[in-house]
């Protein structure tokens, strides 16, 4: 494997020489997602296998190209999981492209997100130098947090090696529930319930009806079902429900119109647009299928006081992420330069000049 | 630091003063010796240094036209909150400017229905979950130093504490954080939404130690108080049996709500102190706790229970209603008062190893304690590894100030050897700055150099703190040579 990592430490070098792009990616299954794809490819697949995993110490660690259902069976073998459920979007899906796209699913509102389960990162930068940052353990403080920004950053800092996740538990038991509610009464109930001590670890509200999803010890979600109500969903139709809303292959997401991906606070109120909603993490994550112009979506959702990301669409000529305030887009070209002088790695994939 | 470092430069503090006086009233800028004595140190007391100038801005405007101003100036700033912290993160510099986030103390706003809590730097950690607890909410990690340090340190240290396993540590809690950088520009790290566009540069920040830009308001998540907790305290005749019943616990799929272990000379300590009722025979005790609604707590205290007995302790008792929960904490969370009671002096230690190595690291403790001379109780988050040996010594002593330090220096490295880190929760700050160069490799370290600069281009902000220079690890290595092996060969020697 050692060689695999200097022939793609030789590629990067070469590369940066002649500054001409580089496109880090796995599987393709988030090819989609970002603005565009340019530069020769580095297929990061042959770097693959898991490193280390030790159940009892809750961590693992992968090579990016383990693909990301290899990693969650052997997991699941041993009653452990990705507590932020990643969407795979694809067979492919690899653990350098779920830390890389940084996309989190239904348990986010209750686990958190990518970003708060890595621990470690390996990884090449735009020199072909191979760095580590993070710790194999829980709790780690020295140095500045580089591994967790890799969440997320779509391979604009660098090749993304390895990965130690934090791995938690499945829960005991779950259990799935549906309720009949409109939107502003599902988003009161969902910000009620959030202030209490109950164990909702997802929630999915779409035309008029509210699934909600219970996990934990058996006696909390007894408690829970009480103090809720609505009508339970049998445990194999839940289970294909769910990963209908992780995967999108629920047949909200298929959808002819562009898909924004609104986060804001889960106090706001229904987003007033024409087209269908689904609203996901306690009211925090409202999916808008929608054809109204880009301008005044971002403008509705930062009134909300969040942001909107046009996550699938065929024409992305409005930007596909919120453009970010000049003092921190000036931390950001600070940034890039850092890691990757040459500008190589993914450029233009999360915003134009980075 | 060399004599001459020291010396106060009358011109450049007059300047310092002239420029500070401009921006705030006259009380807000404090110069003479006996006004910046009492910032001389944090909770770190073994290093000291007068700063040249302590500025006590009250608005987030007075710390953007403060920050400029020292930019203009080229002022190294640290910046401080409660003082509270342990690696010496808060020690100001000689020629510099102390910044002291305390009056800017304010909880601005709390919203109960969105649970978020928008604050002020100097708000203290505590003073938070008060605010939220008329909600049935709180603020979820607690640092030992909760009732005293600030919120504005816990981001700069991402402190943790001991429920922060199942809870998380400051970086899992807070949604957004304000800053000024040096150039006096306000930036938003994160958002009141999830997942703010962009780089995510809010976990970067997060435990950066004052050294990226200085935080003037800060957003925290509130989450529902469980309604209910309670706690086993199981007694071992062997510290490694009880680390491995730490481990089987979480084996079992069991996420303690806090998983603490105490080593027998931490216990007698502690016990003299509190009167916990603990057992003083025993090798070692671990406090497992668990929390949630009263039905999961009853059904998780029998797996944990089976657990434990499993794994071979060999007396139990669980706290049978608050007060007694309570009693069984209080020797812990008095664990370092208590120290202070036996010892004119500890030095407390933070490494974070893999669990599984706990007992060849607490082996290693007994040996260095032979060694040198110096005793050396251990009380240990089993949960998540950290473990925080406490050296006991009398300061007044330089010879065992300087045995101290040899002991603490050796089992960093151990903690780095064995897999973990230098420090779990309490920052690198000044004290730990030498095995930093063990720890990263002279890349990993010149790219932390890039990422400061990224934001503070003159590396104005809290200078000489987390980060060494290769220079300093070149100089640390030298007095480091281990087996003729030089730890970085490939550094110009001078």
């Amino acid at each position: 494997m050692e060689q695999v990592i200097a022939r793609y430490a030789g590629q990067i070098r070469s590369a940066a020489a002649d500054k001409k792009p580089l496109r880090l990616r796995g599987g393709g299954t988030k090819d989609f997602y970002g603005q565009g794809l340019e530069g020769e490819l580095l297929d990061t697949r042959a770097y693959t296998g898991i490193v280390a995993y030790e159940p009892t110490e809750l961590v693992i660690t992968a090579r990016c190209g383990t693909p990301l259902a290899e990693l969650e069976a052997v997991l699941r073998a041993e009653g452990q999981q990705l507590a932020f459920e990643p969407p795979h979007f694809g067979a492919g899906a690899t653990v350098g492209g779920m830390v890389a796209a940084g996309l989190s699913g239904p348990r986010r509102q209750a686990a958190g997100a990518v970003r708060d389960f890595v621990l470690v990162v390996r990884m090449l930068d735009g020199r072909g130098d191979d760095l580590s940052f993070g710790g194999q353990v829980m709790k780690n403080v020295a140095g500045y947090d580089v591994s967790r920004p890799m969440a997320g950053s779509l391979g604009t800092l660098g090749l993304i090696l390895e990965v130690s996740l934090k791995v938690p538990p499945l829960p005991f038991a779950e259990a799935t529930l549906k309720l009949e509610l409109p939107q502003d009464k599902a988003l009161a109930m969902l910000n009620h319930w959030g202030g209490k001590p109950l164990p909702i670890s997802a929630c999915a509200w779409t035309g008029g009806e509210l699934v909600l999803r219970l996990s934990g010890a058996p006696s909390a979600i007894e408690a829970a079902r009480a103090a809720i109500g609505g009508e339970p969903i049998a445990a194999e139709q839940a289970t294909a429900y769910w990963r209908g809303i992780r995967e999108h292959t629920d047949p909200f997401f298929s959808t002819d119109k562009p898909l924004w991906r609104m986060s804001v606070p889960s106090v706001a109120p229904p987003l007033e647009f024409p087209g269908e909603q689904l609203i996901e993490w306690g009211g925090s994550l409202r999916w808008l299928a929608c054809k109204a112009d880009a301008r005044s979506i971002r403008e509705a959702a930062a009134q909300a006081g969040g942001h909107g990301t046009l996550f699938r669409a065929a024409d992305k000529s409005a930007g596909v992420f919120t453009p970010l305030q000049p003092a921190l887009a000036k931390i950001h070209r600070n940034l890039k330069q850092a890691f990757d002088p040459a500008g190589i790695f993914n450029p233009g994939r999360m915003y134009s000049d980075l | 630091m060399n004599e001459s470092f020291r010396l106060l430069d009358p011109l450049r503090q007059t300047a310092a003063v002239k420029a500070l006086r401009a921006i705030l009233p006259s009380d807000a800028v404090l110069y003479q010796r006996e006004d910046t004595k009492p910032y001389e140190c944090d909770g770190l007391s073994a290093y000291r240094e007068l700063p040249m100038v302590v500025a006590l801005p009250q608005n987030e405007d007075e710390v953007s036209r403060v920050l400029r101003a020292c930019r203009q100036l080229k002022l190294p700033v640290v910046a401080r909150g409660a003082g509270t912290g342990l690696s010496g993160g808060a020690l100001p510099h000689a020629k510099g400017v102390l910044l002291s986030l305390a009056k800017m103390n304010r909880i601005l706003a709390l919203d109960p229905v969105a649970r978020i809590a928008r604050v002020q730097p100097g708000v203290r950690n505590l003073a938070i979950s008060d605010a939220a607890a008329p909600y049935g909410l709180y603020y979820a990690p607690d640092p030992s130093s909760q009732i005293a340090c600030s919120i504005g340190g816990n981001v700069a240290e991402n402190s943790g504490g001991v429920h922060c396993l199942k809870y998380g540590l400051t970086v899992h809690n807070v949604l957004r954080v304000r800053a000024c950088t040096i150039e006096g520009e306000l930036v938003e790290f994160g958002n009141e939404a999830l997942d703010a566009p962009g780089l995510d540069l809010l976990a970067l920040v997060m435990g950066s130690e004052g050294m990226l830009a200085v935080a003037t308001e800060i957003t925290v998540k509130l989450v529902p108080k469980p309604q209910t907790a309670r706690v086993i305290l199981a007694a071992f005749d062997d510290v490694e049996k009880a680390g491995n019943a730490a481990a089987a616990v979480i084996a079992a799929g069991i996420i303690p709500a806090g998983l603490e272990m105490m080593d027998q000379p931490a216990t007698r300590a502690v016990e003299e102190y509190v009167h916990a009722g603990y057992d003083l025979d025993a090798a070692a005790l671990l406090l497992c706790e668990s929390d949630g609604t009263a039905e999961e707590v009853e059904d998780e205290i029998a797996r944990m229970t089976a657990v434990l007995k499993d794994s071979g302790a060999y007396d139990f008792r669980i706290s049978q209603n608050e007060a007694e929960r309570l009693k069984f904490w209080s020797g812990r969370k008095a664990a370092f008062p208590a120290m202070g009671r036996i010892s004119p002096d500890y030095y407390c230690m933070d490494g974070t190893i893999p669990r599984k190595r706990l007992g060849e690291v607490l082996r290693f403790i007994a040996a260095m304690e032979k060694k040198y001379g110096l005793r050396c109780p251990n009380v240990f988050h089993a949960g998540d590894g950290n473990l925080h040996p406490l050296i006991l010594f009398d300061a007044n002593d330089p010879e065992q100030l300087r045995r101290t330090e040899a002991f603490a220096g050796e089992v960093l490295e151990k903690s780095i050897a064995v897999g973990g880190t230098v420090t779990g929760e309490h920052g690198v700050g000044i004290e730990k700055i030498n095995q930093m160069c063990l720890q990263f490799t002279p890349d990993e370290l010149e790219m932390f150099r890039a990422v400061k600069r990224a934001f503070d281009t003159d590396e104005l902000l809290n200078p000489d703190k987390n980060i060494p220079t290769l220079h300093r690890c070149a100089e640390f290595g030298r007095m480091h040579v281990e087996g003729g092996q030089l730890p970085h060969p490939e550094l110009p020697r001078f």
